[in-house]
């Protein structure tokens, strides 16, 4: 691993945020957090970060929303983004894949599986 | 391979605890959007708050592996998912099931709390009712069937299980063919880690093959151009390999194969050769000292800035702290002015500005501790559907207010009179529907409860429909149980308050709900105990009106300061109607002891305070003042003190906590000047008195 990254974490239940708060910190990251897209978009934009870990279900501005929106945005274009989804249902993960997601993690996620998902998608 | 850390158990264990907080809100949020689709609103957006709720729940859930509570968030958000997508048409039926759904949830978050798992048949046929609804093969239901490992409670350590059973597996050597498309790119992954992530399962040699790659004039940045091709020496079955392309399997051309001598004779294309193992010493394992730095760093960056959890005991701390500050602030006013009117003049600016922060700081303080009564009234829907269900009548529950703000304390200690209070209007007060249908009235009744600040206090009315309380009935009971005398003749609004004596119960029959030998005293006396007070209004026929009275905290109060025998005592300011210097012929006396003051036409028994606090033993001339009082059931009576000294906010010291229970008197406090004042309890003042004044009222009745 070359070193702690930056991660934000969207999600709308902040239990889901603490957990992946200690298991990013036990990984040696940093991270930031965000309640939903829109306030997902404002932390985005107050610093670079290395991976974004987003929620599917959530209120104003969902995470396939969001993803979209990073996407489009030249600075956030090559930024990773896992979608955290209780669903291995394939319809979810080809919609946030459609968006522009680069991986998804299957909750309730092990630090192994969440290790390895990152060690996919980041330097 | 990294061996990534375990959570504490402390730090999940913290986790969890917040985990059952959010859910008690998420399950609020849940039980509000279904009674506003009950109520026939139409924002589709309420559909999708109730979903993400009972998904949120099983979300959270899982990952502690509550599989139980999990398992029915799951049913209920598959039936929220037909809903959303029209594939279930949501009708009054439905939602009754919801409803009940959303309170067996309610009962699994409890008891997952408590550490055990729901029980009990109830829950058994709502998730039954649940199963037929939701349409075969909701996608949703998936994840439990086909990937059984993933929901394994957490955290899930497969890894170990996994290693064993590698270690039995001969190595063999995979030939990978890797082609991203352009699609790969466009979604921020990177051939590199992918084929670095192939090093965690054995022995990696890469070659690149570019020969599509165009001039530099052609090329098109978005397009992919590139093929790996990979030799892959492990003891990994095909499907593990695979599982390392997961993100990106409909992202690029990927061919995996045992490698046999003709396949090896093609690798001669290979033209570079990229050594991974680099790669590998670059992206060591995690050191596990970072680990608790780790979540003091990233706790630090990441806290929301929003909401902060602190213990309520540092609240009442600091409360208590803003409250002394202000007694500091008055002791200091008292000892400048003192002084002498040339400093005095030059403190004043500075002394009043400190005036304003001190009460603007107790204030600030005060507020943190002040909730919405939204949290008492979500449980009360519920509580009116057990009821309803319970009796076979039909309420219709209209909640005003909820979003008005008391004290946390004031709110804990609402839950039990406001059931109880519920469970009798829908009992005793609101008729069965055929009855309702004879006397003309709407079969369905109507239980309102409102909640609002009004100079000062809380008040909160439950108000019902019913048949309002049965004066003759109730009269007749507490003759009968000895609590009044037999021609006692009492108003219509004496009558009625007559249900809060200790000892009445009017059920015939102890009733499932009403009657648990708790009666409206003990919901009285919970609510004196808050510093409230409440009254009855009842119509014959129309209904019964509960009216609650509650001070906004606890820490402080408005009160008059008075003095009797030399000594100093706050009469709080709720209970004071009036101060009046009487006219001796105002006053009458009843025989050796009793006397009475008219007023303006009305006799209320005259009591001497000295007397009744066992100051003095003979009885005061009436040359001081009167106070003209009023206790929580409207009994009014005059208190004869010897001055009153004036209008005080007084910061509320108990005296049960640090002494013990003194009778008439509710509490202490510390004055501007540093001396103690006793805190006037009236209502146990006015009751006492009644106990040997009673034949005195109904003597004045009588005359």
């Amino acid at each position: 691993m070359s070193g702690s990254k930056l991660i934000l974490t969207v999600d709308d239940s902040a239990t889901i945020r603490e957990l992946l708060l200690s298991e990013l910190a036990g990984l040696g990251h940093r991270v930031t957090q965000a309640e939903d897209g829109i306030n997902g978009l404002e932390k985005l934009a107050l610093e670079p970060h290395d991976l974004i870990i987003t929620d599917i279900t959530m209120p104003r501005m969902d995470g396939i929303g969001f993803i979209q929106n990073v996407r489009r945005d030249e600075r956030y274009k090559s930024i990773p983004i896992l979608v955290l989804t209780t669903e291995s249902d394939p319809t979810v993960k080809d919609r946030a894949k459609q968006a522009g997601a680069t991986g998804w993690i299957v909750k309730p996620f092990d630090p192994r599986k969440l290790a390895e998902a990152i060690r996919k998608v980041t330097a | 391979m990294s061996e990534p850390a375990t959570l504490a158990p402390e730090v999940l264990a913290r986790i969890k605890l917040s985990f059952f907080e959010e859910c008690e809100e998420m399950l609020g949020e849940l039980e509000a959007g279904l009674l506003a689709l009950k109520r026939g609103e139409t924002d589709p957006e309420i559909i999708n708050i109730v979903f993400r709720a009972a998904h949120s729940i099983k979300g959270g859930g899982a990952s502690f592996g509550l599989d139980s509570m999990v398992h029915f968030a799951h049913k209920m958000e598959s039936v929220l998912a037909a809903v959303r997508s029209n594939q279930l048409t949501l009708n009054a039926a439905l939602l009754g099931l919801l409803l009940r759904a959303a309170d067996v949830l309610t009962d699994h978050v409890r008891a997952a709390r408590g550490g055990c798992q729901l029980e009990g048949s109830a829950a058994q046929e709502i998730e039954t009712a649940l199963s037929a609804l939701a349409p075969n093969g909701t996608s949703i239901g998936e994840a439990s069937d086909h990937e059984p490992s993933e929901q394994v409670g957490f955290p899930t350590l497969a890894a170990d299980a996994e290693a064993s059973s590698l270690a039995a597996t001969r190595e063999r050597r995979w030939i990978i063919r890797f082609r991203p498309h352009a699609s790969l790119y466009a979604s921020a992954n990177e051939p590199l880690f992918l084929l670095r992530e192939l090093q965690y399962l054995g022995e990696v040699r890469t070659t690149l093959d570019d020969s599509e790659l165009p001039s530099i004039e052609d090329l098109a940045p978005e397009e992919a151009y590139l093929l790996w091709t990979i030799s892959l020496t492990s003891t990994a079955d095909e499907q593990d390999i695979r599982r390392v392309f997961e993100f990106v399997e409909a992202e690029c051309d990927l061919k995996i194969e045992l490698f046999d001598e003709s396949s090896a004779a093609r690798e001669a294309v290979s033209r570079k050769i990229v050594d991974a193992v680099a790669v590998n010493e670059q992206t060591g394992g995690v050191r596990p000292s970072t680990y608790r730095d780790g979540i003091a760093a990233g706790g630090a960056a990441s806290r929301l800035g929003e909401t902060i959890r602190v213990d309520v005991e540092r609240v009442d701390r600091l409360i208590n702290l803003a409250s002394e500050l202000v007694v500091s602030h008055t002791i200091l006013a008292q000892r400048l002015a003192g002084i002498g009117s040339a400093s005095a003049s030059e403190t004043e600016l500075p002394l009043d500005e400190l005036h304003q922060l001190t009460r603007e700081l107790q204030h600030g303080v005060m507020a943190i501790r002040a909730q919405p009564l939204k949290v008492v009234f979500q449980r009360l829907s519920r509580l009116v559907r057990e009821v309803e269900a319970a009796t076979g009548k039909q309420v219709n529950l209209v909640v005003e207010g909820e979003s008005t703000e008391v004290d946390r304390t004031v709110i804990e200690r609402l839950i039990d009179p406001l059931t109880h209070m519920i469970r009798n209007a829908i009992d005793h007060g609101i008729e069965a529907p055929e009855e309702r249908l004879a006397s003309g009235k709407p079969v369905q009744g109507t239980l309102r409860i409102s909640a609002a600040h009004r100079a000062g206090r809380i008040i909160i009315e439950i108000a019902d429909d019913g048949c309002g309380i049965n004066r003759a009935r109730v009269h007749a009971a507490a003759r009968s149980r000895g609590l009044i005398s037999g021609d006692a003749g009492l108003s219509e609004h004496e009558i009625d308050q007559l249900i809060f004596l200790p000892g009445f119960s009017t059920a015939k029959a102890v009733s499932e709900l009403s009657g648990r030998g708790v009666g409206m005293d003990v919901v009285r006396s919970g609510v004196q105990a808050l510093g409230g007070r409440i009254s009855v209004l009842s119509y014959p026929g129309k209904g019964t009106t509960f009216v609650l009275s509650l001070p906004l905290t606890l820490a402080v109060m408005d009160g008059m300061l008075i003095s009797v025998c030399d000594r100093h005592l706050i009469v709080p300011l709720n209970t004071l109607l009036e101060t009046i210097h009487p006219k001796l012929d105002a006053i009458r006396s009843l025989g050796a002891q009793a006397r009475i003051l008219s007023i303006r036409g009305e006799h209320v028994p005259l009591i001497d305070l000295g007397q009744a606090l066992g100051y003095r033993t003979e009885t005061a001339e009436i040359k001081c003042v009167i106070l003209l009082v009023e206790d929580d059931a409207g009994r009014r009576a005059a208190l004869l003190v010897d001055d009153v000294l004036g209008q005080h906010q007084v910061v509320i010291k108990s005296i049960q906590a640090n002494y013990r229970l003194v009778e008439g008197i509710a509490a202490a406090t510390i004055l501007g000047d540093g001396r103690v004042a006793l805190i006037l309890d009236v209502n146990s003042i006015l009751l006492s008195h009644a106990r040997w004044s009673a034949p005195v009222e109904q003597r004045l009745a009588a005359g």
